[in-house]
């Protein structure tokens, strides 16, 4: 996905993949971590990223748990609360709406209601997205739900690199931190540089630099958003791409510095338009950066239904690059 | 049964004195609330008295306690302090939770006390988690659960009971039935109102006890707690017990009669023990009028502390919403 650097040798890997080192190391530098989850174990996880783990870590730590996703991010919260440093998966976000008292009223609410008494170092991981023509109710994208609820951080690695580092930085946070990974992205490659051990899950990270308009996007919407700014380029349109990374807390200094140099926005979010992380990055827009501004915002959201199953219909709903090249030269040359 | 209990003299009294320091420190709640300086909900445990105080007896410091909203006698009977518990009511920066959490939401993290819960049920994974992580870091505590029967209708019991089996975690499951949840009665909830038959569907172990009977409750804890470490599996105690007084305080109990409410009275925990005790002459009348004395102290100081709290400043209001490290 993203460009090799020329200095440092790299590595070539899937988006799996790198989640799967990701979670190796986890738990081999630190004996708090164990893993809980629907079929992490002898299943390898439904998106095979926990494969293996099971043989080498044991049953202890690679908790295989029934379909009780309540009681399962329960227990997370709780051993988090005692001293453990777990990492709960989700099999995918429509599911996790049955751990929602647990993320909502648990998770995110001791630290603050005990004042101060307990940290909730959790990790949930999840997936999220449509593209698989599994219908709605495998569909989804909440991220921008959960970013809505402060306590929490929200993450969306999109490169190799966020998926094979982003974990670390959850973990050392002392907060509950969700890791949505889009299932559109497991089998993509990318390259990693050897020398690179981490990486921040504080900040918004330029894509691509351009200085005509500044299309600002997370998760599985930046390679759509990267093809679009290719397809841009072609036709002389020089587009930034912004990828959000953290959802919560948001980098609103990343996005207004972009909007300040290019003075025209597009937002792509696959979550729906209504009540959207697109419409509070655009409204923080409007907010800090309105005089920046020499054209309206504007945003690619997922159409407003359900998503469907039929294939040209999915594909209708979410978006897409064409619409994105569309948006954005209309932006920059209004017809 | 009740060998397991060692009823001395200042054992007998005790046990008294914790309920009646629950009774009494409610009873100023009340107070307080009709002052308006306890404000929003107040759910008062009165009758209940004899759960809290029979299976926190059975219990040692490195054990956990999972509380309900309903536990102002949990956290009383758990040994948290009464002055920052009612400092905590009356929402000021020295209670237990600097006045964030307020009357349901009780935490002393030095007493291992992990949260009143306004989510019925919604404490009970948490159980999970506290029990599994003791036992992974090789700790032989055990978990005490709190919920009230209310909370058998919830998902997340049924979930929580199936993975403490599953998982041989050590908790000690604590319903408190006191036949109602706000006004449903328990058998216009439950299709089976037999809880024990219901925690023996995830082959949880359990009994039921008389939840009036204080001696009966810290009996039946403590073999329960027994039977948890020498089985390895949690264990589930249905305490039969009633709520004397309305849900809350906007509560008309239009759900339940005056004369229902009376008989129960009459087998209350603290008229029961107590009159059982002067009838033995194990109790002194002066020694009765010590325990009242002492217990209407403490509360006095524990009004005077809260009354003297400071505010937590405004400027706080975001302090914890994310934390800067994890406290040891
Ligand atoms: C999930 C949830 N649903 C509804 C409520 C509103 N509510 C508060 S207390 C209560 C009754 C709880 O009954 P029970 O668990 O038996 O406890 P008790 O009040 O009898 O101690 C209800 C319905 C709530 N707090 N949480
Ligand atoms: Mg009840």
């Amino acid at each position: 996905m993203n460009a090799p650097q020329a200095t440092a040798a790299a590595t070539r890997l899937t988006y799996r993949e790198a989640c799967k080192q990701a979670l190796r190391d986890a738990l081999l530098s630190d004996p708090r971590v164990f893993l809980m989850g629907e079929d992490i174990g002898r299943y390898g996880g439904c998106y095979a990223v926990t494969k293996g783990l099971l043989e080498e870590f044991g049953e202890e730590r690679i908790r295989d748990t029934p379909l009780s996703e309540s009681a399962f991010v329960g227990a997370g919260v709780g051993s988090a609360m005692v001293g453990m440093r777990p990492i709960v998966e989700i099999m995918t976000v429509n599911f996790s709406l049955l751990a929602l008292d647990q993320i909502v009223n648990n998770a995110v609410t001791i630290p603050h209601m005990s004042g101060g008494q307990f940290a909730i170092p959790l990790v949930i991981r999840m997936t999220t997205g449509g593209g698989r023509r599994v219908a709605a109710q495998h569909s989804r994208s909440l991220e921008g739900w959960y970013a809505h609820i402060p306590g929490l951080r929200v993450l969306t690695p999109a490169t190799v690199e966020d998926a094979r580092f982003m974990l670390k930085g959850a973990l050392a946070d002392p907060n509950p931190v969700i890791i949505f990974e889009h299932v559109m992205l497991y089998n993509m490659e990318g390259d990693l540089p050897s020398d690179m051990k981490e990486v921040d899950i504080a900040h918004a990270k330029v894509r691509r630099a351009g200085r005509d308009v500044s299309l600002i996007t997370y998760g599985g919407s930046l390679f759509k958003t990267l093809q679009a700014a290719d397809a841009l380029a072609s036709e002389g349109i020089e587009a930034e791409v912004i990828d959000l990374r953290v959802l919560r807390p948001l980098d609103t200094k990343s996005i207004l510095d972009s909007v300040a140099k290019t003075r025209r926005c597009v937002i792509i979010d696959e979550g729906w338009r209504s009540g959207s992380i697109s419409a509070e990055v655009g409204m923080r827009i409007a907010e800090e950066g309105f005089f920046e501004l020499d054209a309206p915002l504007r945003r690619v959201c997922s159409r407003e239904a359900p998503i469907p199953y039929a294939a040209h219909l999915e594909d209708a709903c979410l978006p897409q690059a064409a619409t994105i090249v569309a948006v954005a030269r209309e932006l920059v040359r209004p017809s | 049964m009740i060998k397991r209990v060692h009823l001395d003299h200042a054992h007998m009294q005790h046990l008294l004195k914790a309920m009646i320091r629950i009774r009494r420190f409610e009873a100023k709640c009340v107070e307080l609330y009709q002052a308006q300086k306890i404000l929003g909900f107040l759910h008062l445990y009165d009758g209940e008295e004899a759960v809290s105080v029979g299976v926190m007896e059975a219990l040692t410091q490195d054990d956990a306690v999972i509380a309900t909203y309903r536990e102002h006698g949990q956290a009383l009977a758990r040994g948290v302090d009464p002055k920052c518990l009612m400092a905590e009511m009356m929402g000021k920066l020295n209670g237990c939770c600097r006045g964030r959490g307020g009357s349901m939401h009780f935490f002393d993290r030095a007493r291992r006390f992990y949260g009143g819960n306004a989510i019925v049920g919604g404490g009970m994974p948490l159980a999970l988690g506290v029990a599994l992580a003791d036992k992974m870091q090789g700790r032989s505590a055990i978990t005490a659960c709190f919920f009230g029967e209310g909370a058998v209708d919830e998902g997340e019991f049924h979930e929580t009971l199936n993975l403490a089996s599953l998982w041989r975690l050590p908790i000690l499951f604590v319903c408190e039935n006191n036949l109602y949840s706000m006004g449903m009665a328990v058998e216009r909830a439950e299709a089976d109102i037999d809880f024990v038959h219901k925690a023996s569907g995830y082959r949880v172990a359990g009994e039921k006890v008389d939840g009036m009977d204080v001696v009966a409750v810290e009996s039946a804890a403590r073999n329960a707690i027994d039977r948890i470490r020498s089985e390895n599996e949690p264990y589930f105690l249905e305490c039969r017990t009633y709520r004397f007084r309305a849900h809350s305080m906007f509560d008309a109990q239009l759900y339940r009669s005056k004369d229902e409410v009376e008989v129960w009275r009459k087998k209350g925990p603290i008229v029961r023990f107590q009159t059982w005790l002067e009838a033995n002459r194990l109790i002194k009348p002066e020694e009765l009028a010590t325990i009242e004395e002492e217990v209407d102290k403490e509360i006095a100081a524990a009004v005077a502390f809260a009354e003297a709290g400071p505010l937590e400043p405004v400027s706080e209001l975001e302090r914890f919403v994310t934390m800067e490290e994890v406290p040891s």
